[in-house]
């Protein structure tokens, strides 16, 4: 995109610099989109299973006004800070999780080869980067100055560092069966019929799922996970002493990390970008054909994708609603005596699975593992597309 | 023209040099760990600018995501009173700018004799981030024993380094497994012994 650009005269730096924020206010407003898409979601659903009135009737056609009117109410709130906060610290917290949550979209695609940064190692860094989300709440709950907000922060690092190890685990298996690092060669070794996805490689990988479930919520401190701010007892944790914009900001990270974490289990377990009936290729919609017929089996995959990962957020807020939250102990529990050694046993089911069934039960498009083909080192993949 | 490769390697560098002082001047124990955090992400930005995204999200997992998290866990819990902070006398600040001092020197002697033309452009400018295109698989297969760099090379002796990394690393798995069982145990007997004496 900028190599055009730079055709019709443009200064090298202008184009650059110009295509990259471009590209980051897309990034940006998709996401800051659908953190007000979901707030509003958020309210229909708990409306909905929990039988509340209000998200039911108010706010005009379909409540589109209630969205408008917390945004505007947070704007206008007071903007506390504690006398005991850290005023640095408990400045700067908000904007940590808010840029942790969002830099990992720098290497996440939404389609076959789009994606901001093709990072060779997509999945280490979006496990990289989104574990520095903690830090936020973390500093956040101890620069506040409040013993509940203490209490919120320290039961937060716990939970994140210990959750950190079945969902490594969990996402390790998919990365092994694929022989890759590399999020968008994962995303389309499922290319093909819905059985190619990788949740039906065996069963053993379809019990990963949803450990990968479990781990992801407990991640993205959602319900029943949400230890760090439980209402009922800590007031609201690591966010009690904050109020209007930087709460919001806190927010925004939330349900960034929520599109993340699904995005992610999207593309490693159901598909990525592939419907589970290939509708692009059958109506011949590959870069193979023309350029502009890929483009929009592309953007067709785009759909998908982000059909899959707003689903996967649909989900986590039934689980919301629905689920009582667990005792920190049993958070504990949760992980450290069930997914963990679950995890670890269907590591072991799925190299065993591998090592007898090569080819898998279904007949693939794209074999999977071209990594571990003997002597002969393939290239590396080149995958068709520019970033959009 | 900018040099943009330049220009990024000054955006990461000089942060990582102030922060890296600031860790040092500060009194306030989580701010110095705050700084180690940007200090250390700074460094991680470095390698991604060297097209070492592997060592860079090592550096981000490990250091800034892990290590990191325990240690303003361990400020957290450990911290007595407001805001834990420390007082430096001069003595300390003498001994600390001694023996850093040496450390820096010797560094930089050693980085200044490693340099093959002394110039600014073998370092900075001319690092090949384009052309290098290294991915994580021959790291991978490096260390389960295949040395997939090395398998091109038509000489025997060559590919003879066909051992690859398998051993060490898995002496360093196993070093490590005995280390956490040894922690784990430890944990678990002074839990017994207490439970011994309200016994």
């Amino acid at each position: 995109m900028a190599e055009y650009l730079v055709q019709f005269g443009f200064p090298v730096w202008l184009a650059y610099g110009g295509i990259a924020v471009v590209q980051c206010m897309i990034l940006l407003g998709i996401m800051m989109g659908a953190a007000a898409t979901f707030t509003w979601m958020e309210r229909k659903v708990s409306g909905r299973i929990q039988d509340r009135l209000g998200p039911t009737r108010v706010g005009g056609r379909f409540g589109w006004l209630q969205s408008p009117a917390d945004g505007i109410k947070l704007l206008c709130k007071e903007d506390l800070i504690p006398k005991d906060a850290d005023p640095i610290l408990f400045r700067l917290a908000p904007y940590i999780s808010f840029s942790a949550s969002f830099s990992v979209f720098l290497a996440l695609p939404f389609a076959n080869g789009w994606v901001a940064q093709h990072l060779n190692m997509g999945v280490f860094f979006i496990l990289a980067v989104a574990g520095l989300e903690v830090y936020g709440v973390m500093l956040g709950g101890y620069s506040s100055g409040s013993k509940w907000s203490l209490y919120g922060c320290i039961r937060e690092a716990a939970q994140v560092v210990s959750y950190e190890v079945p969902l490594g685990l969990c996402v390790l298996i998919p990365v092994m069966v694929a022989g890759t690092l590399d999020l968008v060669t994962i995303g389309n070794m499922q290319q093909g019929w819905g059985w190619n996805w990788m949740i039906f490689h065996s069963p053993f990988m379809f019990v990963t799922f949803f450990i990968f479930v479990t781990c992801a919520v407990a991640s993205t401190n959602r319900a029943p996970f949400d230890l760090a701010e439980a209402e009922s007892e800590l007031v609201a944790g690591f966010l009690t002493e904050y109020s209007g914009f930087r709460w919001s900001v806190f927010f925004m990270a939330e349900y960034g990390s929520m599109v993340m974490v699904s995005g992610l289990g999207a593309i490693l377990f159901l598909g990525g970008w592939y419907g589970p009936i290939p509708v692009a290729e059958l109506l011949g919609l590959t870069h193979a054909n023309h350029a502009i017929l890929g483009w929009l089996g592309d953007l067709l995959g785009a759909c998908n994708f982000l059909f899959k990962a707003f689903l996967g957020v649909t989900v986590m807020m039934w689980l919301r609603w629905t689920l009582p939250r667990l005792r920190i102990d049993q958070v504990m529990t949760t992980c450290l005596k069930y997914c963990v050694p679950l995890a670890a046993a269907m590591f072991v089911g799925v190299v065993l699975w591998s090592y007898a069934l090569p080819g898998g039960i279904f007949p693939r498009k794209t074999p999977l593992g071209a990594v571990a083909e003997g002597p002969t080192w393939p290239a590396p993949q080149a995958t068709g597309g520019e970033t959009p | 023209m900018i040099n943009w490769h330049t220009l990024f390697f000054f955006l990461f560098a000089i942060p990582t040099c102030l922060f890296a002082v600031a860790v040092v001047v500060s009194a306030n124990v989580v701010r110095m760990a705050v700084c180690l955090i940007a200090s250390l992400a700074c460094v991680a930005g470095l390698y991604f600018l060297a097209a070492a995204d592997f060592v860079g999200a090592m550096q981000l997992m490990i250091y800034v995501g892990g290590t990191l998290v325990l240690l303003v866990f361990g400020v957290m819990l450990t911290g007595q009173g407001g805001y834990a902070s420390m007082k430096i006398t001069s003595t300390n600040w003498l001994m600390a700018g001694l023996s850093g001092g040496a450390l820096l020197i010797l560094l930089l002697g050693c980085a200044a004799l490693s340099v093959d033309a002394w110039s600014p452009k073998t370092v900075a400018q001319s690092a090949p981030t384009a052309e290098a295109e290294p991915t994580v698989a021959p790291l991978g297969m490096g260390l389960l024993g295949i040395r997939v760099d090395r398998l091109s090379q038509p000489e025997a002796t060559l590919q003879s380094g066909m051992s690859g990394y398998f051993l060490p690393f898995e002496i360093v798995s196993v070093h490590l497994l005995v280390v956490l069982i040894g922690a784990a145990y430890l944990a678990r007997t002074r839990r017994r012994r207490e439970a011994e004496d309200s016994a």
